[in-house]
């Protein structure tokens, strides 16, 4: 068993990631305090809803701190969803407002065109380069998306991408810290393979 | 690129399925969860559960099923039915819900679909539709199960529930509900027209062929029961039989 903390950010049903964590291996800690975060092997900082909403919760918490704090410890941390946009420098959802800052980069309004906001339902992925966290995947890798913004760092972070109206950083990787824009926990078998890759990481 | 949806359907009353499931090997087909198990496991991309409980009593059970789905499903899915307010729509989404989907209650309040459209974002608002022909080109909104027409038009209706909010549109065609005659084209391909979000087509699949048509004409997903439940195909099939045809859906998996 690998052990997983599981950031509460107080705005989403942990029940699903939870569960599904679980079923890949996981024995999970939800994390609620910096000193529950401080204790940690490994982070997963879930989330849906809006990017100051997010932050807020994290920020009344002292979650924020806590989080980069650990990741300075070069243990892993994976944002899924909103979580992947929270790691990131700014965030423009209802104004500018600062993220956590570990990758480095904006999170801005997708370029859908014609297509309906949000992006929503199952869209595959193609890797940009290579990580463990992709291991095992088939070529064809469909994962399950709901989101109305994307986040834009440096092509060297780019770890795979997704297109809907535009191409846009469906997965990411800054050194230890890593995120991905769909739901893993919604995801079938794809989602559960990213899930126990990320728990085989140390 | 967005793959197209297969999405089972299952009624369920006081917590219990309704119109019998049918699999081969199940411990108990009225377990809403056991079927909705089965369904991920044949790697169905989504679920709609509708509760037709009666009593207020028994509405809870429906708030109990989405917490066991959240923590047992590796799909979304969506819950509809008896959704009479803000708050009944909240606690099926912290139960874990995807989306939620409201039929009458929107009908009598439009005002509904924008206050939970901004509350908890476009796409965990489903707008259900249950259109009867009433002239050639013409669909009327019918609400309780199709016995009341609300005289209003299906295709304005459709596009200003996404004009206040709603993320999708579950749009049954009455007059094709249980006949097995294949969706409502028409109907179906002028919803597309009408709006920008996902229209689901339901009502009326008895063959493999209907779910390539109501897709073909635009739907982003078709939802089927009984081809389905009574083991008719599996949906396994339906993807393969599709991918022939031409349909981008998701690929089946090799089994894990």
């Amino acid at each position: 068993m690998s052990s997983v903390g599981v950031i509460d950010s107080g705005i989403c049903n942990l029940g699903s990631i939870s569960r599904a964590l679980e079923r890949a291996g996981g024995q999970v800690q939800v994390v609620t305090t910096p000193e529950e975060l401080a204790i940690q092997q490994r982070l997963i900082l879930p989330g849906v809803g809006s990017f100051p909403a997010g932050m807020d919760s994290l920020e009344s918490r002292g979650l924020d701190k806590a989080i980069v704090a650990f990741a300075a410890t070069g243990k892993p941390v994976f944002g899924i969803c909103l979580g992947m946009q929270l790691l990131f420098e700014t965030g423009q959802e209802f104004g500018l407002r600062k993220g956590l800052g570990l990758i480095p980069g904006r999170v801005r309004a997708i370029k859908a065109g014609e297509l309906a906001v949000p992006h929503m339902g199952w869209n595959s992925i193609a890797p940009a380069q290579e990580d463990p966290l992709l291991a095992g995947l088939p070529s064809e890798a469909f994962f399950y998306f709901v989101h109305s913004f994307v986040c834009e760092p440096a092509s060297e972070h780019v770890l795979a991408r997704t297109t809907y109206g535009e191409t846009f950083c469906s997965m990411v990787r800054n050194g230890n810290v890593r995120g991905l824009q769909a739901h893993p926990e919604k995801s079938q078998q794809c989602g559960a393979t990213v899930l126990r890759n990320f728990l085989g990481l140390a | 690129m967005l793959a197209k949806r297969i999405i089972p359907c299952l009624d369920v009353k006081d917590g219990r399925v309704v119109k019998g499931v049918n699999f081969v090997g199940l411990r108990d087909a009225g377990d809403p969860v056991e079927c909705a198990r089965r369904y991920d496991a044949e790697e169905a991309d989504e679920l709609v559960f509708l509760d037709i409980t009666a009593s207020s009593d028994g509405r809870n059970t429906i708030v109990e099923l989405a917490r066991h789905c959240a923590e047992s499903l590796s799909i979304p899915f969506t819950i509809g039915g008896g959704v009479r307010t803000v708050a009944d729509f909240e606690r099926l989404l912290r139960a874990g819900a995807d989306k939620v989907a409201m039929n009458s209650a929107a009908v009598r309040d439009p005002g509904l679909i924008r206050q939970c459209s901004q509350r908890f974002g476009t796409q965990a608002v489903v707008l259900a539709v249950d259109a009867r022909q009433i002239a050639p080109g013409r669909w009327n909104v019918y609400v309780k199960g199709g016995r009341e027409d609300t005289g209003l038009d299906a295709l304005d209706w459709v596009r200003r529930g996404t004009d206040s909010g709603a993320g999708e549109i579950l749009l049954t065609s009455m007059d094709r509900d249980g006949t097995g005659k294949g969706y409502d084209i028409e109907l179906t391909t002028r919803a597309v027209q009408a709006v920008r979000v996902p229209v689901i087509a339901s009502g009326g699949v008895g063959t493999l062929a209907h779910l390539e048509e109501g897709l073909k004409a635009g739907a982003g997903g078709v939802l089927a029961a009984g081809i389905f439940h009574f083991g008719q195909h599996s949906v396994r099939e339906a993807k393969a039989y599709l991918r022939a045809h031409g349909v981008a859906v998701r690929p089946p998996l090799a089994a894990v």
